[in-house]
C-alpha cells in the first residue's frame, strides 16, 4: 500500500510539473466520458457548464485497464489552491451512517473498480476507486445521539467555503424532508435524471423526497411497503384459518381488526406486542402534516385514533406491553410468543422476522394487507449541492436507482424490495417465500406500494412521531391522562424544535 | 523563612502556566462563546438545518429557564436522586471494603477482589447500560428470578416504574464506581503511617474504634475528593439514564437529568437556551465544590499553620 | 489519639477475627459476583448470534464466537484494529498529559507562594464541577475552524487543563508530600523544575497511577466529542467504531459483533488497570518511607 502512494504521489508530481492544465485536464475528461448518457444533461448545470462542454467530444469505452493508468495520474487529496480544489474533483465524498449503501455500491454499480478498490466481496482496500479513476471517500458517523445529523449539519453548512466538497449524502425517510426542504441538496432533475428514468420507481419513494415546491430532491433503491405478519397456528386456531386472503378478509378495517383482537385475547394470545406495533399504520395514514404553514403543530385525528386503540389494547390486555425493539418485542416473534402478528416491512419480514421466528416457525408465518398501506424504513440518497462529481452521483443514481436489471439483480441477491415497479411486478409472477410457507408476498407488495400515501410527510416527523409515541406511553401505562400527556408532547416538541408553536 | 519564597514565586507562576493556556484555549474560549451565546436567540430551525438568529433577546432564554413550566428545578431534582441513590452505597461500601483490604489484622487475601471491584468502571457507560436493561428487561435474568421467588406469572416492569427505574440507574452508577472509590481509599489509607495503625493495635483499639479515630481522619482529603468528584459525576450523568429511560422521556421524565435535558436543546442546536442552561449549570456547579471544599476544610487551617513556615 | 484499652480477651478475640474475616470474604465474594455479572453477560453474548441475543439473555453460550470475533476484526469499514490502536494512542497520552501537568499544577499551588495564588486555586476548585457538555457544541465548532477536525490535539490536550485531577493531586500532596522535602532538595542545589520531575514525581506515583487510570478509562470511553471531531475511517476511536456497528441496517445488524466490539474494547483497559495497579500497591512502601 505505501508503494502504491509512492508511485501515485510520483505519478502526480510529474503530472503537475508537465503539463498541467492539459494532461490533468483531459485525464479528467477522458475518466468522466464513460457516463456517456449523462453528459448531455451535465451540460446544464449551473457552475461547472465550461468544463462538462468538453466532455461531449470524446467516446467512451475506456477498458478496466485504460481506468487503471488513469487513476495514477489523479492523486486524490493534494492541496491545490483552486477554487473547489482539482483533488476534490477526483474525490468522491459520500456521507453515511452505516454500511448499508456502501455494499449496495461496491457489488451493483458497475463503475465501481473492485480491482483497484482491492474489493472481493468481503474484503476492500484502503482505497476505494470507481473505474475512471475517482477515489471514494466514506464519512461514517453513526447515529447514535444524532451523531450523524449533527455531523453532516456542520459540514453542509461548511460546503460552500471548503475546497472538499461533500458529493453525496444519505438520509432516511423519518428525517429526509429536513434536508429536502433545506438548501444543501441538488435537485434531481438538475443533475440529469428525467421523468422517464424515474417513471418506473414507486410515487411514494418520490413524495418523501420531494421539496415544498415540488421538486424531487432524491432517489432511493428500495421500496418498502409493509403489510401484517401473522401465526398461522394461532390464526388457525382462533380464526379457523390461515389462508392469507381469508384472513385479510377479518383484517381489512380497524374495526374487525379489533373484533380479531378481543377473539385473540379470548383465546390467550395477544394481537399485537407492543405499544407502538401500529404506529406506521396510522402515521402513515393522516390527512395532513405534522405542522401547518403557521408553523404550528397540529395532531392528526389518525394519530389519536391510534391513541385511543392503543389505551385500548393497552387496557384489556391485547397487547403485551412490549416496545419496539426490545428483547420481549424480539421474544414474541419466536415460537415461544403468544402474539398473533407484527407490522412489518419488506426487509422487516426478510430479515428481522425472518431471523427471530427461527427454524421453529420455518413457514408458520404468512403475509396479508391489513387495515392500512404503510411504509417502514428506506434510505435515499442524495446530491450535495456544491458537488464537484455532479456526474457521477447522477451516474450512481441511475445505475442503482433506474436501471432495472440492475434492480432485479439487487433483489435477487440481498432480498431488497427494490425501487422499480415493472422489475417487481416481474418478479411477482412466479414468486414462493420458504419462511412464508410457500406464500408469493412479492405480489402482495407490488399491490400494497401503490397505495403508501407519502404525501403528508414533513420535515419534522422523526422528531416529532418519536416524542408523540414516548409522550403517550405514560398514557398506556396509566400514569397519566391523556391531556396531560399531549401537554407533554407539546413541550418535548417545542424543546426539539423551538421555532414551532401549538395550535389551539 | 519569608524573604526566601520570593525567590521561587515565579516558580509558582511557571509550573501552573501549562494548565491555563490549556484551559483558556479549549475551555474558557468555547465556554465564553456559549455564554455570550445565552443572550441570544440562536438556534437551528426545522431540526438543524435553518438558522434563526442570532437576535439579541437580553436575558428572556433565563426567564425560559426559570418559567414553572420549563420545571428545571425537576431535572435538577432528578440529578440529586439519581446521585444521592448511587453514591450512598457506593460511599458506604467502599469505605467498608477499603478498611478491610488495608487491615492488618484480618490479613485477607485482596488482590483478586481489587480487580473485580474495579472492572465494572472500565465498561463504557453506555454498553453498562445495555447489559443492564438486558438484565432488567421484561424476559432478562432478572425478571425471571422475581417471577420464581414471587410465584407471579407477569413480569415486574423495571422501567415503567418512577422508582424501580431510578434504582436500576442508581445500581449501575453505584455498581460502576464503588470500585474506583474503594481504590482511591485504599490508596489513602496506605498513605496513612502504619506505625500509628500497630500503636493503636498495641493499646488495644478495636477495628472500629482505629477506623473512626485514625483513619477517617486520615483521609479527609481524600474523601473531600471522592465527594467532588462522584459530585462532578453526578451532575454530567448523561449516559446511563439515557439509555435506560429511553432518552428520558420514559415515566415522566422522572430520571431526566440535567445534562439529559441540555441535550433536549442540542437537538436544535438552541445555542440560545443551552447557553442559558449551561451559565445556570455553571453557576450551581461553581457554587456547589466552592461550598463543599470550603465547608469540609474548615477545621483544617490549624495543620496548615505547621507546614506554613516552609513556604 | 490512643483509645482506652478494650477489656477484650484473646480467646474471644481470635475468634472474633474468624468471625470478621468470615463475614468479609462472604460480603466480598457477593460483591465480586455482582461485578463479574454483566461482564457474564457481556461473554455468553459475544457467542451468540444477533437473533438469539435479541430474544433475551440466556445462560447457555451459542457458538458463533468465532465468528463474531472475526466479523469484527475483518470488517474494513469498520477498521477495529485502527481504532484500538488510536485509541490507545489518545487515551494513553491523554493520561499522560493529564497526570503530569495536573501534578505540576497541583505543585505550584502545593509548594509556592506568590500573589494570584489564592485566586487561581479557588479559580479551579469554581469551574472543577463544570460538566463538559456545557461548552461541548462551542468547542467543536471552535476546533473546526483552527482546522482541527480529524485531529488527536483536540481529544487529547485539553486534557493539560483537568481540575478534578489536579484537586486529587493537591489533596494527595497535602498528605503526602512535606514541604521538608523541597527545602532539602534545594539546599542540596537541585533546581525547581529537577526536584518536581526527579523527586515529587516519584513521591506522587500511586496518585499518578490511580488518575492515569480513570483519566485513561474515561478518555478510552469518550463518544460525545470524538464522534464530532473524527470523522476519517483512519482515525476513529473504538466507541465511534461500536456505534457505527450498533447503527448497522437491518441485513447487517449484528448484536453479537456489538458485544464482540464491546468486549475487545474492554481488554486493554483492563490490562491497563493490572498494570498500574501493581504502581499503586508499591506506592505503600514509598508512602511509609516518606513518614
Amino acid at each position: 500500500m505505501a508503494n502504491l502512494k509512492k508511485l501515485l504521489a510520483g505519478a502526480m508530481a510529474l503530472c503537475m510539473a508537465g503539463a498541467m492544465f492539459a494532461s490533468c485536464g483531459n485525464t479528467e475528461e477522458g475518466g468522466s466520458d464513460s457516463k456517456s448518457n449523462t453528459t448531455n444533461n451535465a451540460g446544464t448545470n449551473d457552475n461547472k457548464g465550461g468544463e462538462d462542454g468538453g466532455n461531449g467530444g470524446e467516446d467512451g469505452g475506456n477498458g478496466g485497464d485504460a481506468a487503471g493508468d488513469l487513476k495514477e495520474d489523479k492523486l486524490p487529496n493534494v492541496p491545490q489552491n483552486v477554487e473547489g480544489s482539482e483533488a476534490s474533483k477526483k474525490v468522491l465524498k459520500i456521507y453515511t451512517w452505516n454500511d448499508e449503501f456502501k455494499s449496495r455500491l461496491r457489488d451493483f454499480y458497475p463503475e465501481y473498480d473492485k480491482e483497484a478498490s482491492g474489493y472481493d466481496g468481503e474484503k476492500v482496500g484502503e482505497h476505494e476507486y470507481l473505474k475512471d479513476g475517482t477515489e471514494i471517500v466514506w464519512v461514517t458517523t453513526p447515529n447514535a445521539d444524532n451523531a450523524y445529523q449533527n455531523k453532516l449539519d456542520e459540514d453542509l453548512k461548511a460546503q460552500a467555503d471548503s475546497d472538499d466538497k461533500i458529493d453525496m449524502f444519505l438520509v432516511e425517510a423519518d428525517y429526509a424532508l429536513k434536508y429536502v426542504n433545506g438548501p444543501y441538496v441538488k435537485p434531481v432533475a438538475d443533475l440529469g435524471l428525467t421523468d422517464a428514468d424515474l417513471a418506473d420507481q414507486y410515487q411514494y419513494t418520490k413524495d418523501i423526497v420531494t421539496d415544498s415546491n415540488g421538486v424531487l430532491e432524491g432517489v432511493s433503491w428500495q421500496a418498502t411497503p409493509g403489510l401484517f405478519a401473522y401465526r398461522r397456528d394461532i390464526a388457525k386456531e382462533v380464526l379457523g384459518t390461515d389462508d392469507p386472503t381469508e384472513v385479510q378478509a377479518q383484517l381489512s378495517d380497524w374495526d374487525k381488526f379489533n373484533e380479531v383482537a378481543k377473539k385473540m385475547k379470548d383465546a390467550g394470545y395477544f394481537m399485537l406486542s407492543g405499544y407502538d406495533d401500529a404506529y406506521r399504520t396510522f402515521s402513515n395514514n393522516v390527512s395532513h402534516a405534522w405542522v401547518n404553514n403557521k408553523m404550528q403543530i397540529v395532531v392528526d385525528d389518525n394519530l389519536m385514533k391510534w391513541v385511543d386503540q392503543t389505551k385500548e389494547y393497552s387496557d384489556k390486555g391485547y397487547n403485551n406491553g412490549t416496545s419496539l425493539w426490545d428483547d420481549q418485542w424480539n421474544a414474541d416473534q419466536s415460537s415461544a410468543g403468544k402474539v398473533f402478528g407484527f407490522f412489518y416491512s419488506t426487509w422487516g419480514i426478510n430479515f428481522t422476522l425472518a431471523g427471530n421466528a427461527g427454524d421453529d416457525l420455518q413457514g408458520q408465518y404468512a403475509v396479508c394487507e391489513g387495515p392500512q398501506a404503510y411504509y417502514w424504513g428506506g434510505t435515499w440518497m442524495c446530491a450535495a449541492d456544491g458537488t464537484d462529481n455532479p456526474e457521477t452521483v447522477a451516474d450512481i443514481m441511475k445505475a442503482l436507482t433506474c436501471n432495472k436489471d440492475i434492480m432485479l439483480d439487487i433483489t435477487k441477491k440481498t432480498q431488497d424490495y427494490t425501487n422499480n415497479k415493472s422489475a417487481m411486478e416481474e418478479l411477482a409472477k412466479d414468486f414462493s417465500s420458504d419462511f412464508l410457507g410457500g406464500q408469493n408476498h412479492i405480489a402482495l407488495f407490488t399491490k400494497a406500494a401503490p397505495n403508501i400515501d407519502a404525501s403528508k410527510a414533513g420535515p419534522y416527523d422523526q422528531g416529532l412521531n418519536e416524542s408523540f409515541q414516548a409522550a403517550f406511553k405514560d398514557y398506556f401505562l396509566g400514569s397519566v391522562d391523556k391531556d396531560t400527556a399531549l401537554q407533554n408532547f407539546y413541550k418535548a416538541a417545542q424543546e426539539k424544535y423551538p421555532e414551532l408553536t401549538v395550535a389551539e | 523563612m519569608k524573604h526566601k519564597s520570593i525567590s521561587y514565586a515565579k516558580w509558582g507562576y511557571i509550573f501552573i502556566i501549562p494548565f491555563f493556556v490549556a484551559f483558556i484555549l479549549f475551555n474558557l474560549i468555547p465556554l465564553v462563546s456559549t455564554f455570550y451565546n445565552s443572550l441570544f436567540e440562536n438556534y437551528l430551525g426545522r431540526g438543524g438545518l435553518v438558522q434563526v438568529g442570532p437576535n439579541f433577546i437580553g436575558l428572556d432564554n433565563f426567564k425560559t429557564m426559570f418559567a414553572p413550566e420549563t420545571e428545571l428545578g425537576k431535572y435538577f431534582g432528578n440529578t440529586f436522586i439519581l446521585w444521592i441513590l448511587g453514591f450512598i452505597p457506593q460511599i458506604f461500601f467502599s469505605l467498608l471494603f477499603a478498611s478491610w483490604f488495608t487491615d492488618l489484622r484480618m490479613k485477607l487475601k485482596t488482590g483478586a477482589y481489587k480487580v473485580i471491584f474495579y472492572l465494572p468502571n472500565v465498561i463504557m457507560a453506555a454498553a453498562m447500560g445495555m447489559l443492564f436493561y438486558t438484565m432488567f428487561a421484561q424476559n432478562g435474568p432478572i425478571n425471571s428470578i422475581y417471577m420464581s421467588i414471587t410465584g407471579k406469572d407477569s413480569p415486574y416492569m423495571f422501567f415503567d416504574n418512577v422508582w424501580s427505574q431510578r434504582s436500576v440507574i442508581a445500581i449501575i452508577n453505584f455498581l460502576m464506581w464503588y470500585g474506583n472509590t474503594t481504590i482511591m481509599l485504599m490508596a489513602a489509607i496506605n498513605g496513612v503511617d502504619p506505625s500509628l495503625y500497630e500503636s493503636a493495635q498495641i493499646d488495644g483499639a478495636t477495628p472500629s474504634q482505629t477506623f473512626w479515630k485514625i483513619t477517617l481522619p486520615l483521609i479527609r482529603p481524600i474523601l473531600l475528593y471522592v465527594l467532588i468528584t462522584s459530585l462532578i459525576g453526578g451532575l454530567q450523568m448523561y449516559d446511563v439514564p439515557q439509555i435506560i429511560t429511553k432518552n428520558g422521556e420514559q415515566v415522566q421524565r422522572t430520571s431526566m437529568t440535567v445534562v439529559m435535558y441540555l441535550q433536549k436543546h442540542l437537538y436544535s442546536k438552541n445555542y440560545g437556551m443551552a447557553g442559558a442552561l449551561s451559565v445556570i449549570l455553571f453557576v450551581v456547579a461553581a457554587v456547589l465544590s466552592l461550598v463543599v471544599f470550603y465547608v469540609t476544610t474548615e477545621r483544617e487551617p490549624k495543620k496548615k499553620v505547621k507546614k506554613g513556615g516552609i513556604k | 489519639m490512643a483509645a482506652p484499652v478494650d477489656a477484650v480477651g484473646e480467646m474471644s478475640n481470635s475468634k472474633q477475627l474468624l468471625i470478621r474475616r468470615v463475614v468479609s470474604y462472604t460480603v466480598l465474594t457477593i460483591f465480586a459476583i455482582l461485578s463479574l455479572f454483566p461482564f457474564f453477560i457481556l461473554l455468553v453474548n459475544m457467542t451468540r448470534d444477533t437473533n438469539s441475543i435479541q430474544k433475551g439473555f440466556s445462560l447457555v453460550p451459542g457458538s458463533y464466537l468465532l465468528k463474531n470475533f472475526k466479523t469484527v476484526l475483518g470488517n474494513h469499514d469498520w477498521k477495529m484494529l485502527s481504532s484500538l490502536k488510536n485509541s490507545l494512542i489518545i487515551s494513553g497520552l491523554t493520561a499522560l498529559l493529564s497526570t503530569y501537568f495536573s501534578a505540576l499544577t497541583a505543585y505550584s499551588i502545593h509548594v509556592y507562594d506568590y500573589k494570584l495564588k489564592k485566586f487561581l486555586f479557588t479559580f479551579i476548585l469554581m469551574i472543577m464541577m463544570v460538566p463538559t457538555q456545557v461548552s461541548a457544541l462551542g468547542f467543536v465548532r471552535q476546533m473546526a475552524s483552527w482546522g482541527l477536525t480529524n485531529s488527536f490535539i483536540p481529544l487529547i490536550v485539553p486534557s493539560i487543563a483537568a481540575p478534578a485531577t489536579f484537586f486529587f493531586m493537591k489533596q494527595y500532596m497535602d498528605s503526602a508530600l512535606p514541604l521538608e522535602i523541597v527545602e532539602a532538595a534545594r539546599i542540596d542545589g537541585s533546581g525547581e523544575f529537577r526536584t518536581f520531575n526527579e523527586l515529587v514525581t516519584p513521591i506522587l506515583k500511586p496518585a499518578i497511577a490511580v488518575q492515569a487510570i480513570f483519566t485513561f478509562v474515561s478518555s478510552w470511553n469518550n463518544f460525545f466529542i470524538p464522534a464530532l471531531i473524527l470523522d476519517d475511517k483512519n482515525k476513529r476511536t473504538l466507541p465511534i467504531v461500536i456505534g457505527i456497528i450498533r447503527s448497522a441496517d437491518y441485513a447487517s445488524f449484528d448484536m453479537g459483533a456489538v458485544y464482540m466490539a464491546i468486549g475487545i474494547s474492554i481488554i486493554p483497559v483492563a490490562i491497563v488497570y493490572l498494570i498500574l495497579s501493581k504502581f499503586i500497591i508499591r506506592g505503600i512502601a514509598l508512602g511509609a518511607v516518606k513518614g
